[in-house]
């Protein structure tokens, strides 16, 4: 047997086998002389490897494919690629089957290597990041026994290294011929997604749809993307509502894009196709740290921290009824004007997002009072409460800008619970640990002004512009109470706001540690980060505390 | 106290280090080298004054008020409480809401803003009460002294027969003409004639070019006649007409005459006004390059005895019209400060407000003709928050979430009245400021001004500065070869951005390309233990493609440090930059030659908006992977713009004229929309049945939206 040299051909076939780009791999055969009867057999599995790494690769198959790309859609590994760095996807478990053997499932044309899932781990601008993308080109992305397997794999691995897990939905449910298989391959996922939860971050992208119970994997994961007008997801789809409650309904209206991040608040943010979404992602998952063991990233920054903002000065109107936009404070202290929204569309009246600060990752709640006067109503509350707990469990610090007239009042919200709900925000807030900063705007009335990231809930640093009103209700309604049968209403009105409606009643007490001018706003919160940068509070020990869901 | 007196050179520096110790606050900031006047502190002043007035011009006013050593009083609506005039004066007096009739121009609560601050005097600015007699009257009325000319002066000019009536008998040429009241057609006819066609017809008592119509020959005067007659009789209650000459490719050049109330005037030169649209100035420079000095001067000594003529006291400029030959006709006197008076401060370095202040003040002006000067050549270009691809201008608004003068630049004056932060509103002026520039010479003036435009800062509103520029570099403005029809000339089809040339185009492309590189590199730069691979090279061969409008370019680019070498179209370009991602200007050097970008927006799937050339382009930068694999995503449908009508400019709605269900057939008005006194017919683009309404009559509007919804037909 003459000595042999493999030049691997390509270099996704040196990618696949984990070599980088630049070496130059010669496999010596010369070194298994002692054992040659091995390198004969060996060749003959090399051809084996080769065709079912080849049969990997194309997944479902060239047909399906192109059928894919008609739908508008990638395929599940032009979607890594697109979302990875160049050649820096590892992937794991090519060569996985299903081990179904019902309803010919076993027969050779059913097995695809591979199974209807990609999983691997890569690096996204450097950083590592565990992924698995579903192939709906293999069954429909159908999940069997194997695909969980693997998806559980990955998920295992990236809690021992600390590295955050993204999914990449495409899948039409469950592997029906796997029946129950299916079904606790599902619950095997679930699980680790709540035992990840709060130890690496978890993304999913809805790209395809994602059905039944299937849906409830992106529901436990840290941040739902979808893609417009290509991705679904619903519990039961328009057929089976049809026939259960009898209602007209399109895919789109019930579980599409518009609907989750618009109406029901399921998913955080939906992107125009699977190239924009997938970019999308890479610029948000450079905001994240990779485990909870890791600080917020820093990158970078040509953005002074001491730059003032003499727009801030003016952005709040005279008149305290005269609504402004939030986001334009937003925009003035960020980094680069470079504000990553968390959920948009949804319950605007309160907004949540990342941005940077002295190149920091930071998380900022913000009141907007142009929507609703920027009161607090359910999904307000759940909304913020839930980007809350996701900063404080990946150490990312809080910002929270208060404009906040209170609670909205109705019938619909106490009958909606906005007790049980509004809890979950004060609840958020109050057991947070991350440096927490608080800017008090304009109004901070009543229970809300407690709840948002109030001194008294343990808050770092809390600053009033000179145009906070701190107080427990506006003026009208106080005077009805206190100067009940009044006959001057008017002048008991005017005393009213010269005694509460400004910073100073907070400030004598040392509930706001500072009236500042709105201009020096960055320069003092980018200050005040750096003081916190090493802050350590720890709540009692307990199992998990109990919010009220 | 120590009369008017004209100082040696030696004197006035004296003075001036007298005037540093003084009031050292503000006499540094306040005395830019544009003015090159004195102010003797000993001549007694106004005490205070009060400034009728909002924005760059009220703000401009108070600043030599300042150097003056006088007190301000600012009055504003409800909505400018935050403004800069309000900031900047000593006192404020809010007189009434947003609506200019019931501020500004609300007599009476500006009157009691007088009584109360005790003024002494009153600048109106332009517009608003500047050339209004009542009010005139009514400060005269109570002993406040009106800065401007006097009543009689205000009247007699703002009358468009009387003025020209006054000229005639001052020898200033007028063109030849009938004003009156005209008989019949036979005798509009007979008297177009006689001019010798073109001809200009239109109602005496209307303004500027209202209602103007242009008459080639008799048909055309017959119904020229028919429509002014009825629109004298309608819109003004007054039938006289005006029959002139019609000036073909005419040049609009102006006088500013400055004149003191013992019987003295001066005249201060030239202003060019001629890019204009719609009649309202755009770009105007002193001197003019047309004017000869012999016909510099003949303008100048009618315009002065216009001025003596109608006892004119205070500033006040006098507008010709000049035809190819150089002959100049009369058109009308502003008897006020006019928007451009900066560069002709530039020019001749007289501050006008002080002569004005002076003047008001009863003193004699210090200067005789032969002391002005022209010195060097000075450019302003007004910046609008207006959209320029609409008609050269449709009003915007917006705040101003960032806001950078490019006052770095030597010989930059910016007239503004706002700041980051502000809002600019429907209820006034477009206005954002007046960007001048000076040099020796002119082309050194226009240079300067093209690198002020480029590194003007401006967002949050809409802005006209690609079209300032544009028009700043095209051949025939660089020769001079200018006329009031400049703009439908030189863009017949309106005004769409900078064209680019092939090397324009690279130049772009380039810069976009290295912009995303810089990106890419730095979204990797994390600093601290980050755990970031460090056993990958970083990458410094980058494939992208490019696509700009339909066109898509490949482009590599080869990173080393901030140098970038760029191939594309099978050429080499070399870009260097700091590559500061937060500043608002991105400097870059192409092949040598420098440009100030700016990049106002730029977004993950890798669409930037970069200004280049004044323009903005929209670019959208893949790698050649993301790009390939782009061509599988769907093309989302645009909305169909035939079924909706979008407000194209903020404003009100003044009447809808349908409901739903109605037929429209196309063209037809289906709403009008009102934005800084302009009326904007809104018309259906197909024949259809009206589906929805989302307005009504009252309603404001933003831009972009839906106002009426079509159905199928």
């Amino acid at each position: 047997y003459d000595m042999q040299t493999f030049v691997y051909p390509s270099s996704k076939h040196r990618q696949m086998r984990g070599l980088s780009p630049g070496q130059t791999t010669t496999y010596t055969y010369s070194l298994c002389k002692s054992q040659r009867w091995y390198a004969v057999s060996h060749l003959s599995v090399q051809e084996r490897i080769d065709k079912k790494r080849e049969a990997a690769r194309l997944g479902g198959g060239q047909a399906r494919i192109e059928a894919q790309h008609k739908r508008g859609k990638l395929t599940a590994r032009e979607r890594v690629e697109l979302l990875l760095d160049p050649d820096t996807f590892v992937e794991y478990d090519m060569f996985v089957e299903h081990r179904c053997s019902d309803f010919g499932m076993d027969s050779a044309q059913n097995k695809y290597p591979g199974d209807s899932v990609v999983t691997g781990q890569g690096r996204i601008n450097g950083r590592l990041v565990y992924v698995f993308s579903q192939d709906f080109t293999v069954f429909g992305g159908s999940l069997s026994g194997a695909h969980a397997q693997k998806i559980c794999k990955i998920m295992d691995q990236a809690v021992l290294v600390g590295a955050p897990v993204i999914g990449l939905n495409d899948s039409g449910g469950a592997r029906i011929q796997e029946g129950v298989e299916s079904l606790a391959g599902y619950a095997d996922i679930f699980l680790r997604n709540v035992l990840v939860s709060g130890v690496v971050p978890q993304i999913s992208l809805i790209m395809g749809p994602c059905a039944g119970g299937a849906v409830y994997s992106p529901a436990l994961t840290d941040f739902t993307f979808m893609v417009k007008d290509t991705s679904y997801l619903f519990i039961t789809g328009p057929d089976v509502v049809k026939s259960v409650t009898n209602e007209d309904v399109t895919q789109e209206e019930l579980g599409g894009a518009k609907t989750h991040t618009a109406v029901s608040g399921v998913a955080h943010r939906a992107f125009e196709n699977d190239v924009e979404a997938l970019l999308n992602l890479r610029e948000f998952f450079n905001f994240l740290p990779l485990s909870n063991k890791d600080p917020a990233p820093v990158m970078e920054c040509h953005d002074p921290s001491d730059r003032l903002v003499p727009g801030l000065d003016t952005v709040v109107p005279f008149e305290s009824t005269k609504a402004y936009d939030m986001l334009d404070i937003i925009h003035g202290i960020a980094d680069e004007r470079d504000f990553f929204e968390i959920m948009p569309n949804y319950a605007k009246n309160i907004v949540v997002g990342f941005a940077r600060m002295n190149g920091r990752t930071i998380g900022i709640v913000g009141n907007q009072p142009k929507v609703a006067s920027g009161c607090l109503d359910i999904n307000s509350s759940v909304k913020g409460a839930r980007f809350v707990r996701f900063c404080d469990a990946f150490n990312i610090p809080i910002i929270t800008f208060v404009d906040v007239p209170g609670f909205l009042p109705g019938t619909a919200q106490e009958y909606g619970g906005i007790i049980r709900h509004g809890a979950k925000l004060l609840f958020a807030f109050a057991e947070a640990t991350v440096p927490k900063i608080t800017i008090i705007t304009r109004k901070a009335y009543g229970g809300a002004y407690d709840v948002m990231s109030s001194k008294h809930l343990r808050g770092d640093v809390n600053y009033a512009w000179p145009s906070a009103e701190v107080a427990v209700m506006g003026a009208k309604g106080a005077v009805q109470i206190i100067f009940r049968g009044k006959e001057n209403q008017a002048e008991a009105e005017a005393e009213y706001v010269e005694t509460f409606a400004n910073p100073f009643p907070a400030a004598v007490r040392g509930f706001v540690d500072d009236i500042i001018q709105p201009s020096s706003t960055r320069m003092r919160i980018c200050r005040d980060l750096e003081v916190l940068v090493n802050k350590c509070q720890t709540n009692p020990w307990k199992k998990h505390a109990n919010i009220p869901l | 106290m120590a009369a008017p007196r004209v100082t040696s050179g030696l004197q006035r520096v004296l003075l001036m280090l007298k005037n540093v110790h003084f009031k050292l606050g503000y006499r540094i900031v306040a005395s830019r080298k544009q003015y090159s006047t004195v102010y003797d502190p000993n001549e007694k002043t106004f005490e205070k004054i009060l400034i009728a007035n909002r924005g760059e011009i009220a703000c401009r006013i108070i600043k030599t008020c300042k150097k003056m050593g006088i007190k301000t009083v600012a009055v504003h609506s409800d909505v400018d409480s935050n403004a800069v005039h309000v900031k900047m004066a000593d006192e404020a007096v809010c007189v009434g809401p947003a609506p200019t009739s019931k501020s500004y121009l609300n007599m009476d609560a500006i009157m009691e803003a007088i009584r109360k601050t005790r003024a002494e005097a009153v600048h109106p600015g332009y517009g608003f009460l500047s050339e209004n007699k009542e009010f005139a009257k009514r400060l005269a009325a109570e002993g406040v002294t009106f800065i401007g000319p006097d009543t009689h002066a205000i009247q007699a000019m703002g009358d468009k027969i009387e003025s020209k009536l006054i000229a005639k008998n001052a020898k200033v040429n007028t063109i030849p003409g009938f004003d009156g009241v005209v008989k019949d057609t036979d005798q509009a006819i007979s008297i177009a004639r006689e001019i010798g066609y073109p001809v200009m017809i239109k109602a005496s008592a209307g303004g500027g070019g209202k209602g103007m119509r242009i008459a080639w020959n008799d048909e055309e005067t017959r119904e020229g006649f028919r429509f002014s007659s009825q629109e004298a009789a309608s819109s003004f209650g007054d039938d006289r007409l005006l029959i002139e000459k019609f000036i073909d490719n005419p040049r609009h050049i102006e006088i500013q005459v400055l004149a003191d109330k013992h019987g003295n005037a001066l005249w201060l030169n030239e202003r060019e006004c001629s890019i204009q649209r719609r009649n309202q100035k755009v770009i105007e420079e002193a001197p003019s390059t047309f004017l000869d000095p012999n016909t510099r001067k003949q303008m100048g000594e009618q315009a002065v005895s216009l001025a003596k003529a109608v006892q004119y006291s205070s500033a006040g400029t006098v507008e010709f019209l000049v035809d190819s030959q150089r002959n100049f006709y009369f058109l009308e006197m502003n008897t006020r400060l006019q928007v451009e008076h900066p560069i002709t401060e530039c020019i001749t370095g007289l501050d006008l407000v002080q002569e004005m202040i002076r003047i008001a003040k009863g003193y004699k002006l210090h200067q005789k003709q032969a002391d002005i000067p022209i010195k060097g050549w000075a450019v302003e270009s007004r910046v609008y928050a207006e959209d320029p691809y609409k008609s050269f201008g449709l009003p915007s608004i917006g705040r101003l979430s960032q806001y950078i003068e490019p006052l770095n630049l030597t010989n930059v004056r910016v007239d503004s009245g706002i700041k980051e932060g502000s809002d600019i509103s429907i209820y006034y002026d477009p206005m954002i400021s007046k960007l001048v520039t000076y040099g020796s010479t002119r082309a050194e003036a226009l240079q300067r001004m093209v690198e002020a435009l480029d590194s003007y800062v401006i967002r949050g509103v809409t802005h006209n500065i690609s079209l300032l520029r544009d028009i700043l570099i095209h051949p025939r403005f660089v020769k001079g070869d200018i006329s009031t029809k400049f703009l439908p000339e030189v863009y017949p089809d309106g005004f769409k951005g900078h064209q680019l040339s092939d090397n324009g185009r690279r130049e772009l492309l380039a810069t976009a390309a290295c912009l995303y590189v810089a990106l890419q590199l730095r979204s990797r730069r994390f600093i601290g233990n980050q755990r970031v691979s460090t056993s990958h090279k970083e990458q410094n061969r980058w494939e992208l493609s490019l696509k700009l409008d339909k066109d898509t370019h490949a482009v590599t680019v080869f990173s080393t440090g901030s140098l970038f070498t760029v191939e594309l179209d099978g050429k080499r370009l070399n870009v260097t930059s700091e590559w500061n991602l937060a500043s608002a200007l991105l400097p870059v050097t192409i092949d040598g030659t420098q440009r100030t970008m700016q990049c106002l927006s730029r977004d993950a799937s890798g669409n930037v908006s970069l200004q280049y050339l004044g323009t903005v382009f929209k670019i959208q930068v893949l790698n050649r992977k993301a790009a390939d694999l782009n061509k599988h995503m769907p093309e989302k449908v645009p909305e169909d713009s035939g079924s909706i009508l979008r407000s194209p400019m903020p404003g009100s709605v003044v009447a809808v004229s349908v409901k739903p269900g109605d037929m429209v057939s196309e063209g037809q008005e289906i709403c009008v929309i009102e934005a800084m006194k302009m009326q904007n017919s809104m018309t259906a683009a197909r024949t259809a049945k009206v589906k929805t309404v989302h307005c009504k009559a009252g309603d404001t509007v933003a831009e972009g939206d839906i106002l009426i919804e079509l159905g199928m037909d």
